[in-house]
């Protein structure tokens, strides 16, 4: 769902004739919602949503899903529209080097990274707008790793975002988890569902990609049959979002499709 | 030179003509009347038919030649499985067309169907049903059943005089039970046969005008009962008894006349019925064998169809998504724009995205499939095409499956995945069985999967990612559906 799209074509249509409909009214009245509504989520993410991790490694929950990771603040990408994320757009995005050893690293909680940014001034009819003539900025800013345990089967990025950096849209995450398998297992495929697009690595390899305006689905999409090996494994991603929530859940499923939910630990 | 060019266009358009109602009938000599049940000898596919003999398959079930062999003559036989043994029920008579209804149905065993091997060999008939003169009832036309509740043995017999009966028989000897005493289920059907199913026993006949070639109104009906006694029932109250029916295949395309039905359960989910067509146009109105799905609806069976060529949406049963190549999406330019129409605007056509204008940017080389929203766009139409001589499986042949418009083939991989490459080259990974299930949708196989033996389907393990895994029909990931 895409909220600022839907308030801004309420906002643009015009009544008809010999009818009074107060539309900006309409639009203040929705903001005001909306505004209530995000407010005291973001006040509580942190308790609402995440907790902090304990030493003991983690398991899996009751029906596999991951839900100890590390997440690194949001990264700003602006996109005004998520049809954008096509495979190749993707593959180039999550190409470039965000920060240094993007792909290898193992962060620690609190640790801090420097990190390239892009900003983009949107114009208030953004939609009539060619994105080729928008005016695009560059940086570097300061983020920091955090080492969180979701308290639902889906880590919800946007409210992280939210109250890290009030950075809502137009992003990119990555996160990190390590987990430690009992044996080897073989057939196995990675499965997930995000919220927009994403990309998953296991071990350094590519494992899925999933492309275009995603809703987070429980197994929308997985790997083909993969092996993790005994010991520690680790799964890297990263998730775009242009307008919208941000959220992603991971879990392993054998190769028949059924979920994984013993056999590891997550450190 | 134009006629020349006519002549040629001509001579493609038939051929054409012919590929394809090839792909819509059984090929080679598949000419038979009432055909037994199929059964499978083997790795070969039997049936035999009226007045003696039958037809072979060794391609699956696909092409059909003469070479069974059933003494006895007589009219529409029926064969069954039971144990290791053939069990083989005819009637050693011809019916009440001459005349006479003085009828028997005689039963024997055979260790094999294959007329080749030592073991082939038929024991002595035995009387099992007898009619006389004076009857109200043809004795012959038999079918058999070996109810899977009790292990009970059943046959029933008649035809357009008088009643349709059944007898219990020994599953062990094949003869009738001592004692038993035949019971009046039906009247006025032919080529009749009990099935069961889901609590349910089927009492299946022939209405319809017998043997007038292109002009048979043969067609098959079914009544239902819970017991295999009847009263058999059909979906508006009326019994067999009472004349009643409820239609199952009637005729179709360029066939008609369906009689003799026999049902062949390949596995859960997967079944077919055969029967002969009195006359199909395409085989010079001859009476053909004739295989079908057998779909099931509020447990009433219903004649699925011969899967037809063409282009296709493929979609996934598991989440509706449709089966697509994994490129980028390519977005269709229109002007931005409010919904709302302004007044006066003049309102154009906005042309479909075509072939052209997007395949030059697909990757030369394999593409991966994946599932996702149908948009009407080319890498999601996929042109399914029968493929000659490579065999088949019953009632069908291969196919392979492009993307339409080109020779991009969807191909099963060795790790047990899916792919595309960039042109067919009749490897057995790029031939698939498409099999319509019970329930309407359809199941995809390859022939084969490189390096393994396993029979695996196309099956979506995600909402959004399709593979190869093995077949169950109570999961929606295996099933598909194909829209126009």
């Amino acid at each position: 769902m895409d909220i600022p799209y839907i308030i801004i074509n309420f906002a643009s249509i015009k009544p008809k004739k010999n009818y009074y409909i107060p539309m900006k009214k309409i639009l203040y009245c929705t903001l005001l919602i909306v505004g209530m509504l995000l407010s005291p989520s973001a006040m509580n993410a942190q308790e609402k949503y995440f907790s902090l991790p304990t030493k003991e490694a983690a398991k899996p929950d009751n029906d596999g899903f991951i839900r100890r990771w590390f997440v690194l603040e949001p990264i700003s990408k602006p996109n005004r529209s998520n049809t954008v994320f096509t495979d190749s757009y993707l593959r180039e995005v999550f190409a470039k080097e965000y920060f240094p050893k993007q792909m290898t690293i193992l962060p620690k909680d609190g640790q801090k990274v420097k990190a390239l940014f892009e900003k983009v001034d949107m114009p208030k009819d953004y939609r009539r707008v060619d994105p080729a003539t928008l005016k695009v900025t560059t940086g570097t800013e300061t983020l920091k790793w955090h080492k969180l345990d979701s308290k639902t089967y889906n880590l919800k990025l946007m409210r992280f975002g939210e109250h890290e950096l009030q950075r809502l849209y137009g992003v990119i995450y990555w996160v990190v988890t390590i987990i430690d398998c009992e044996e080897e297992m073989k057939d196995v495929r990675l499965s997930i569902g995000s919220n927009s697009a994403s990309m998953w690595w296991v071990n350094g390899e590519e494992a899925l990609i999933l492309s275009g305006d995603r809703r987070m689905v429980v197994d929308d999409g997985m790997s083909n049959r993969l092996t993790l090996k005994k010991g520690e494994n680790i799964i890297r991603g990263a998730i775009i979002n242009g307008p919208g929530m941000s959220d992603f859940c991971v879990r392993f499923a054998k190769e028949n499709g059924e979920a994984i939910v013993k056999g590891f630990t997550i450190k | 030179m134009k006629q020349k060019n006519c002549l040629w266009g001509l001579l493609l358009a038939l051929g054409a003509t012919l590929l394809c109602n090839n792909a819509n009938a059984q090929i080679g000599e598949p000419f038979i009347h009432d055909p037994a049940t199929l059964a499978e000898c083997d790795g070969k596919w039997y049936t035999f038919g009226t007045g003696g003999g039958g037809l072979i398959s060794e391609d699956g079930g696909w092409t059909w030649h003469s070479g069974a062999v059933r003494p006895g003559g007589g009219a529409a036989p029926d064969v069954l499985k039971i144990g290791d043994r053939y069990l083989v029920s005819y009637s050693g008579t011809g019916g009440g067309l001459g005349g006479t209804h003085r009828g028997q149905v005689l039963t024997m065993w055979n260790k094999t169907l294959d007329p080749n091997s030592p073991d082939f060999k038929y024991t002595e008939p035995v009387v099992v049903a007898e009619s006389e003169d004076g009857d109200d009832c043809d004795a012959i036309d038999p079918g058999l059943l070996l109810d899977p509740t009790t292990g009970r043995l059943w046959l029933s017999y008649g035809t357009y005089f008088g009643n349709i009966r059944i007898v219990e028989l020994d599953p062990k000897t094949g003869k009738r039970v001592e004692g038993n005493e035949a019971i009046n289920v039906g009247i006025d059907c032919e080529a009749t046969d009990l099935i069961y199913r889901n609590g349910w026993y089927y009492l299946l006949g022939t209405h319809g005008t017998c043997c007038d070639g292109v002009n048979s109104t043969y067609n098959i009906v079914c009544g239902r009962s819970r017991s295999i006694e009847g009263p058999y029932i059909d979906n508006t109250g009326r019994t067999m008894i009472q004349g009643g029916g409820k239609m199952v295949i009637a005729a179709h395309g360029k066939v008609v006349g369906p009689g003799h039905f026999g049902r062949t359960v390949v596995e859960d989910g997967v079944e077919k019925m055969s029967c002969h067509f009195e006359a199909d146009f395409e085989q010079g109105g001859y009476s053909v064998l004739g295989i079908r799905p057998l779909l099931w609806k509020n447990d009433w069976p219903i004649a699925g169809e011969v899967f037809k060529e063409g282009t296709y949406e493929i979609e996934s049963e598991r989440h509706g998504y449709a089966l697509e190549l994994a490129i980028d999406f390519k977005r269709i330019e229109q002007q931005r724009r409010w919904f709302r129409h302004q007044e006066g605007e003049e309102i154009k056509p906005i042309p479909m995205q075509t072939l052209n204008d997007v395949i030059n940017e697909w990757p030369k080389g394999e593409i991966g499939v994946r599932n996702g929203d149908f948009m009407v766009r080319p890498h999601q139409l996929w042109t399914i095409t029968a493929v000659q001589n490579v065999g088949g499986f019953l009632g069908q042949p291969y196919y392979k499956i492009t993307i339409a418009g080109t020779n991009r083939a969807l191909a099963a991989t060795s790790n047990g995945e899916v792919t595309t490459v960039p042109e067919y080259n009749g490897a057995t990974e790029q031939l698939w069985q498409i099999d319509q299930l019970t329930d309407g949708t359809y199941r995809i196989m390859p022939k084969e999967v490189p390096g393994t033996k396993s029979r695996l389907c196309l099956m979506s393990i995600a909402d959004s990612t399709p593979t190869l895994g093995v077949f169950d029909f109570n999961s929606d990931n295996c099933k598909w559906n194909f829209k126009k």
